[in-house]
């Protein structure tokens, strides 16, 4: 006889509605007028999302391993649900911003139609939007939801290709620059797929080394048999694949011209939100499954985050391109935050470790990103976004309010107090001390200061430049993009100003089970 | 009235005020001027209250509040003053009204308006006044980056024509120096929750903490380098005449007039006390770069052709003796320290100030391009004469006293160095005096010479262009110079500043009593002798 496993629907809420909302999102593409399309999607969309954000919120403090085992519904498990939730929320808001690109949207109105063809050109100027966007992105959150949650490694893998063959496509839906954004789209994909692969070889492997794929069971059979060279290998992959999605440096390479070539909006997303998924996944990797067999990963990670920093602090020196810029420097962001996930302690259920540090840190880095490439959006000349650094010159004195709020987001990615970054950073850097990897924290202060020499270099061009002549204009955003500026500015600042509560709300959430 | 929360209305008077002057609709530079005067006088009888209400006897902190601002990191809002902070508060008084009535009539470059001039100031008297009034170390460490900011955009935004180069090179030296003090910050954290169980930022229970000479030394390195690249010592100067040249006159005199002063406040307040054995191990070498500051400052001073870069030169000077009378570990020394910071506040305020009053006339900043001033505007003259004579430590001028006593105080301890760093006092009448004589004696010459007929106007060229017209003007008619002297606002800009340099060289007696508790109860907690060492027991510091 076959028992059917338990299943806590109640736990389970976030994933339904954003699910849900995703498959209603396809039928709606299916059924609804052309003419509606765009409202309703933008309103299921966010519906699903706010959904699942607010039934994260409602499942605080809630630890249980569900659905047969295979999800874990524990603290980090929903603190990061409702970050992804949330940001995602605010990204969708941004692709919903239809009155500053003269075209109506920032995605383009026909995917498959080849680049500089005859009706290419037609479509270009024509109202039509597309609407797709919306599901796939839905899809795209709830796989990020599903992949923090994992209690397996296979779940984990399969949330990790419903995250990503979304976002492979969504990155090559441009309007304008199309090439780059096909570009884009196929370099993400070929390298995603080598990622994949090495995850799935790395699961594979660490089945063969304990007989399991659950990471409960794998955590004792490593407890007891030590650390054997499958095992080993098979961890040393699977976090290649995850590091990958975290665009932590080695793996690197596809960050600048994915974030480059992709719509804004979806770059502001990737940025966002797939960065707090890889992390979800990774500190359950690292923690929960390996938590006991610490020696085999600390000096990796410990490598790997000296790397990151320095080059996303090295190499973001050299940028001219604003988008590019920032993708350095989410580089270097997952270098600090990989100090956070040494900062592991002894406590083997997370207690006095960098979990609760490290997911104030997401959170916060997500909403500052997210409003750093909203205001990238507004800035546009003829071409659409205008994102060389050159065209920047001057913009304080055109559009005062623009500046002074990419400032605030540019001195909160340096990590200046009183803003949000500055918190993140004290509190991954302590645990990292009070872990006693105090060499790791001088270099990531060393690579903070490189890295404040770029976000100062923006704040130079915008304030104490000249404007150039034929400089861009600065678009009036709808509400959409207000509701984001407005929100991740209010974050930004009160995070960094009177950051107890959710530090508390972090600290409280940080206790794996499973 | 001792519950009255001083310290706090006084970080949120000029808070409040700086958004309200944002606030102003654009064009309303007038009354953002008034507007700022206003609150900067506020501050500065806020000011004098605390000192009323400060008891210079009684405890060591006193107008204390505190509130927990972020339990998780053990962190609270924890305000209060000693002597020393409570002196450093009245220096910001004074000096901002000053600065502000001395920028009133500055034209703003480009199209920026004065109203964000004077809302930078606001904010930066606020967090300065924060960053002497925190008595919890991680709140010190807000104060003091997120100071970085306001100075930043006004040296950036208002300054001169290489303001983007030297705005860039004073926040990447401040932060970088502030980064390395961070992880010293989380380090003490670290080592004293290890020690009380609990970590803690609170500078009380810090003071308690015993902790181990080989860390102690770390930790003492990240504050030191931190506050080394403020005050700034030699070798780490090397920002100050960047950004003292191109700053605007007002964001100059609170440069190096109070930011600066940061850094000297910091080793008295967390060097010293916090890490007692690391500070006697190190002292030599830091009284070795002190005295070499003093020496190379002062050559360096002579050698400059550009008034600002001049001044900023003769004040790394004297950050020298202030680090001198600190690391000598003597209450008198320590005492001439304090007074000192205080005194060369309101010295180079005034320098610099009379500077940018000749600048404004001349619109250049080379020594070589005005010449016997003194003659069409002796107020003017006077004026930078007093601030010459006060940079110089002239008996009679505040900065006699503090240099006499810092001396004074080191000799019995540090008899080489204080040997050598009296040299400098000799440099530093010449590098005062010979611009002194150059600029305002003599011929008159330079930009500020009436054109004659013949001569084309003497613009183009600092050196050449002047001197061209030294030697054509007498042979052709008698030279005049068109040089406005003291404006009735410059006057009142210039005068409480001449007053406080006489007024603190005749009778310094009032501030001594303030500092002196203070810094007793610092060097006890370095474990020297508190009532001073006297010279029949010389205590050879600890080698």
């Amino acid at each position: 006889m076959i028992e059917a496993p338990d299943l806590s629907l109640a736990a389970l809420a976030p994933l339904l509605f954003v699910f849900g909302a995703a498959c209603v999102g396809v039928l709606v593409e299916a059924f609804a007028p052309r003419e509606s399309r765009h409202p309703v999607q933008v309103a299921v969309a966010l519906v699903g999302t706010l959904g699942g954000l607010v039934t994260s919120l409602l499942l605080a403090g809630e630890g249980l391993v569900t659905a047969g085992g295979a999800l874990a519904v524990d603290g980090p498990a929903v603190f990061l649900q409702a970050t992804i939730a949330g940001l995602g929320a605010l990204s969708l808001l941004l692709f919903a911003e239809r009155s500053l690109d003269p075209a109506r949207s920032a995605f383009v109105a026909a995917a498959a139609v080849p680049a500089g063809s005859p009706r290419d050109r037609e479509l270009m100027t024509a109202p039509r939007v597309q609407t797709e966007v919306y599901p796939l992105t839905t899809f795209a959150i709830g796989g990020m939801m599903l992949f923090v949650a994992a209690n397996d490694l296979l779940i984990m893998f399969v949330a990790l290709e419903v995250l990503s063959l979304p976002l492979y496509l969504i990155s090559g839906l441009a309007r304008r620059r199309r090439l780059l954004s096909q570009e884009a789209a196929v370099k993400y994909f070929l390298l995603g797929s080598f990622a994949s692969a090495f995850f799935l070889y790395g699961l594979a492997l660490v089945y063969g080394a304990t007989g399991s794929i659950r990471l409960s069971a794998i955590r004792e059979s490593a407890a007891g048999a030590g650390g054997g060279v499958l095992l080993v290998l098979g961890l040393a992959l699977l976090v290649v694949g995850l590091m990958f999605k975290a665009s932590v440096a080695p793996f690197h390479a596809w960050t600048p011209d994915v974030y480059q070539g992709a719509p804004t909006p979806v770059t502001a997303f990737m940025a966002a939100c797939t960065k707090v998924a890889a992390f979800g996944a990774i500190l359950r990797l690292l923690y929960v499954a390996f938590g006991t067999s610490e020696w085999t990963w600390r000096p990796l990670v410990y490598g790997i985050a000296i790397v990151s920093m320095v080059v996303g602090a090295v190499l973001g020196l050299t940028q001219t391109d604003l988008k590019r810029m920032l993708a350095y420097s989410s580089i270097a962001h997952a270098g600090f935050l990989l100090t956070g996930v040494i900062g592991y302690g002894s406590g083997a259920d997370g207690t006095g470790s960098g979990l609760g540090p490290t997911m104030f840190y997401l959170l916060a880095y997500g909403l500052t990103t997210i409003g750093a490439f909203a205001v990238l959006t507004l800035v546009r000349d003829g071409d659409g976004e205008a994102t060389h650094l050159s065209k920047w010159a001057g913009l304080g004195r055109r559009s005062p309010l623009t500046a002074a709020v990419m400032a605030l987001f540019l001195l909160a990615l340096a990590g200046i107090p009183l803003t949000s970054g500055f918190t993140g950073k004290f509190a991954v850097f302590r645990a990292a001390i009070d872990d006693g990897a105090w060499p790791l924290v001088v270099v990531a202060l060393l690579a903070s200061a490189v890295a404040a020499f770029f976000y100062l270099r923006v704040i130079v061009l915008m304030y104490f430049s000249e404007p150039a002549v034929d400089g861009p204009t600065v678009g009036v955003p709808g509400l959409p993009t207000t509701i984001v500026l407005a929100v991740t500015v209010t974050a930004t600042v009160v995070l960094g100003v009177v950051p107890g509560a959710v530090l508390d709300l972090a600290e409280q959430a940080a206790r794996f089970v499973g | 009235m001792n519950t009255f929360p001083w310290l706090l209305t006084m970080i949120a008077v000029p808070a409040v005020g700086a958004a309200v002057v944002a606030a102003l609709p654009r064009g309303r530079d007038e009354s953002a001027k008034r507007a700022a005067l206003g609150v900067s006088l506020l501050v500065l009888l806020l000011a004098v209250l605390a000192t009323v209400a400060f008891d210079a006897g009684g405890e060591r902190f006193q107008l204390t509040t505190s509130v927990s601002w972020i339990p998780d990191f053990g962190v609270d809002f924890a305000l209060g003053v000693d002597g020393i902070a409570l002196v450093m508060l009245l220096l910001i008084g004074v000096l901002v009204p000053v600065v502000v009535l001395a920028s009133w009539r500055d034209e703003p470059t480009g199209h920026r308006s004065m109203k964000t001039f004077f809302a930078w100031l606001l904010l930066l008297e606020s967090l300065m006044v924060g960053v002497f009034a925190a008595t919890d170390v991680f709140l010190f460490y807000v104060f003091f980056e997120a100071m970085l900011v306001p100075m930043y955009f006004l040296i950036g935004s208002f300054g001169g024509p290489r303001r983007q180069y030297a705005a860039v090179k004073f926040f990447l030296y401040s932060l970088v120096g502030g980064l390395v003090m961070l992880a010293a910050v989380i380090g003490l954290y670290v080592v004293s929750a290890n020690e009380l169980g609990e970590g803690t930022f609170a500078f009380d229970a810090l003071r308690q903490v015993e902790i181990d000479p080989g860390v102690q030394k770390l930790l003492f390195l990240g504050f030191f380098v931190a506050f080394a690249i403020k005050a700034p010592l030699v070798p780490f100067h090397t920002w100050l005449p960047d950004s003292g040249a191109e700053a605007p006159i007002g964001g100059a005199v609170l440069l190096v007039g109070v930011l600066d002063k940061v850094g000297t406040f910091g080793f008295l307040r967390y060097c010293l006390p916090l890490f007692p054995d690391a500070s006697r191990d190190l002292a030599p070498y830091v009284l070795t770069l002190a005295v070499a500051g003093i020496l190379y400052a002062a050559l360096l001073a002579m050698g400059q052709s550009d008034l600002k870069r001049w001044v900023s030169y003769t004040s790394i000077a004297h950050f020298g003796f202030i680090a001198l009378g600190i690391f000598a570990f003597t209450t008198e020394a320590g005492t001439g320290a304090v007074l000192y910071m205080v005194n060369h506040g309101i010295a180079t305020g005034l320098l610099f100030l009379v500077v940018g009053m000749l600048i404004a006339r001349g619109g250049s900043r080379q020594i070589g391009d005005y010449g016997g001033v003194a003659a069409q505007a002796p107020l003017l003259a006077g004026a930078f004469l007093v601030a010459c004579l006060a940079a110089l430590a002239l008996p009679g001028t505040n900065s006699f006293v503090s240099e006499f006593l810092v001396l004074v105080g080191s000799f019995p301890t540090r008899p080489v160095f204080t040997v050598l760093a009296t040299v400098g006092i000799i440099l530093a009448a010449l590098y005062a005096l010979l611009v002194y004589q150059r600029t305002m004696h003599g011929p008159p010459r330079g930009v500020l010479l009436e054109p004659s007929p013949e001569t084309s106007a003497p613009t183009a060229g600092a050196g050449g262009g002047a001197t061209a017209t030294t030697l054509e003007a007498p042979a052709a008619a008698p030279a005049r110079l068109r040089v406005r002297d003291l404006s009735r606002r410059e006057l009142a800009v210039a005068a409480p500043m001449v007053a406080l340099i006489i007024a603190l060289g005749v009778y310094p007696q009032p501030l001594i009593d303030l500092i002196e508790p203070a810094v007793a109860a610092t060097m006890s907690d370095v474990g020297a002798d508190p009532a001073g060492v006297s010279p029949q027991a010389p205590v050879e510091g600890t080698d």
